[in-house]
């Protein structure tokens, strides 16, 4: 078999297989730090073996039963040396029964445990991507802006009170599962939005590996919970935005608004998926299920992904929704969005008004002086709009909507 | 597995004799949880004394280790499969001593 076959398939099976291999070694050695060591070391020992011996006919399998040897192997090394209680943790392992019902994957009971509310949220990100996404230490670093040292320590702190206070493996209860899915999804959406609209000056400023990694944990979350129409919603929310990606920053590096994307560039099948899932949770939301706020936020980039251009958006659509959306969750922010909206239904007067209410709250964050000043601009309030926009300028961090709000402030004349 | 759950209060007064109550009901319900092992409320910081006897002689501090606006008011030790349901149990009583509550495992 030649390296390129043989590099391609390791590449496959670490996809595919990673969290899986983890997940099963984290239930049957009830130790997180053990699975990832010897899922790495399965991994490392597919590299050097599979050129010679072939790829074997099923990855995971074999992948997993490298990995449970290593991790035999560094139980037994362990027990030679002092400690009685690791090889009784072996045989207790940490499996707790199963409450009748429950969804029983390993991958889910590892990505609850990763995403526990008793970690601290840049834990529970990094724990995510390294356990359940396989990303390297020196790969989450990057993508975080931390150094390695930092990131490993993170992790290696995180494991550590997984351990000490027993974080347990486990799908939550019934009770539990509606608030638990829903920090599961703040820590996806979380990794999305870096990728999105990547924080730091000295990153690209749209970050794929991380909104592709999003998504791909995003669609192994719906396989697990295909019911849970939160997670279908953020699912949309994710392939309807990620869909407009290849318009959304132009050639000179510089971020392209909604109103002057080449709408001929978004990923057709994308919108497409996007869509289908939005309509699979309106037809759920007819028959009586309440939509939760990724599915409103879907249905809204639903809304601007349907118009062939920003004229023939149904803004008066949009409105509805985020009125839907002020009602579940009536933060600043969202009113702000909500605001974009009303001034394209009842006018920049308006609009402003409704913003200006936000003014304490909000003074800290570009998109809000971003808006100030487009709405100002349009009223013809010159002065203060260029006012506005440096004061958006001076708070963005992201290079490509810095250069985007400076060409808008410069046109102002 | 043992968890000590640390009662946290930033204020002078006493429990009050409603959260007296409700401290009694969830301590019941420990016990019919088979979740009880030891509990107790803890008189003022002022009231502790610290003695330090590594040296040559023992040192005797009047108050806390710590000077702190939070202290200790009291703490439960309670037996739980796991951190789920310890937090579960720390939830009620913090809601039934109406005081911040810290979860921390025995090792």
């Amino acid at each position: 078999m030649n390296r390129a076959a043989v590099s391609e398939a390791v590449t496959r099976a670490h996809h595919e297989e990673w969290a899986r291999v983890v997940a099963a070694l984290a239930r049957r050695f009830g130790d997180l730090d053990i699975a990832e060591e010897a899922a790495a070391e399965a991994f490392a020992t597919a590299v050097e073996r599979w050129p010679a011996d072939g790829v074997p006919p099923s990855p995971g399998a074999w992948l997993t039963i490298t990995a449970s040897r290593k991790a035999i192997d560094r139980l037994r090394r362990e027990n030679k040396r002092d400690d009685k209680h690791k090889e009784a943790q072996m045989l207790h392992g940490n499996s707790p029964p199963e409450p009748p019902g429950a969804i029983g994957d390993d991958r889910l009971r590892l990505i609850f445990t990763c995403c526990h509310p008793a970690l601290a949220v840049e834990a529970r990100l990094a724990l995510t991507l390294r356990m359940v996404g396989g990303l390297t230490v020196p790969e989450i670093a990057r993508a975080f802006l931390v150094s390695e040292s930092a990131m490993g320590q993170r992790i290696t702190r995180a494991k550590a009170k997984i351990k000490a206070a027993r974080v347990p493996y486990r799908v939550p209860s019934a009770d539990d599962l509606p608030a638990r899915v829903a920090g599961v999804l703040t820590v996806l959406f979380l990794v999305f939005n870096e990728g999105y609209l990547a924080t730091g000056p000295g990153t690209d400023p749209v970050r794929h590996d991380l909104t592709a990694e999003a998504i791909r944990l995003t669609r192994l979350v719906r396989a697990l919970l295909p019911e849970d129409g939160e997670v279908a919603g953020l699912l949309a929310l994710m392939l309807l935005i990620e869909a407009r990606r290849p318009a959304r920053v132009s050639a000179s590096g510089e971020l392209v608004a909604l109103d002057e994307q080449d709408r001929a560039a978004w990923d057709a099948a994308l919108v497409a998926e996007g869509h289908r899932l939005v309509r699979e949770r309106l037809a759920a939301a007819a028959a009586g299920a309440a939509p939760g706020r990724y599915q409103i936020l879907a249905a809204i980039n639903a809304v601007h992904t349907s118009a062939r251009d920003m004229r023939d958006t149904d803004w008066s659509q949009v409105l509805a929704l985020y009125d839907q959306l002020v009602r579940l969750d009536p933060s600043p922010v969202i009113a702000l969005n909500r605001a974009i909206a009303l001034a394209e239904v009842d006018g920049p007067e308006v609009a402003l008004a409704a913003i200006d209410r936000l003014a304490d709250t909000l003074a800290g964050y570009h998109p809000y002086h971003a808006t100030r000043a487009d709405l100002l601009r349009r009223l013809g309030r010159r002065q203060q709009s260029r006012a506005a926009y440096g004061k958006a300028i001076e708070l963005a961090g992201n290079t490509a909507e810095t250069a985007y709000l400076t060409r808008r402030r410069d046109q102002l004349g | 597995m043992q968890y000590l759950m640390s009662v946290i209060h930033d204020q002078a007064e006493l429990a009050t004799l409603d959260e007296h109550a409700a401290i009694d009901v969830f301590n019941d319900r420990l016990r019919t949880g088979g979740h009880w092992v030891f509990a107790g409320g803890l008189a003022f910081p002022e009231a502790a004394t610290v003695i330090d006897n590594r040296g040559e002689e023992a040192l005797v501090t009047d108050g806390p280790f710590v000077e702190s606006k939070e202290y200790l008011a009291g703490f439960w030790v309670i037996e739980a499969p796991d951190l789920d349901v310890a937090l579960r149990l720390a939830a009620a009583a913090s809601k039934a001593c109406n005081r911040k509550i810290e979860v921390r495992p025995f090792r």
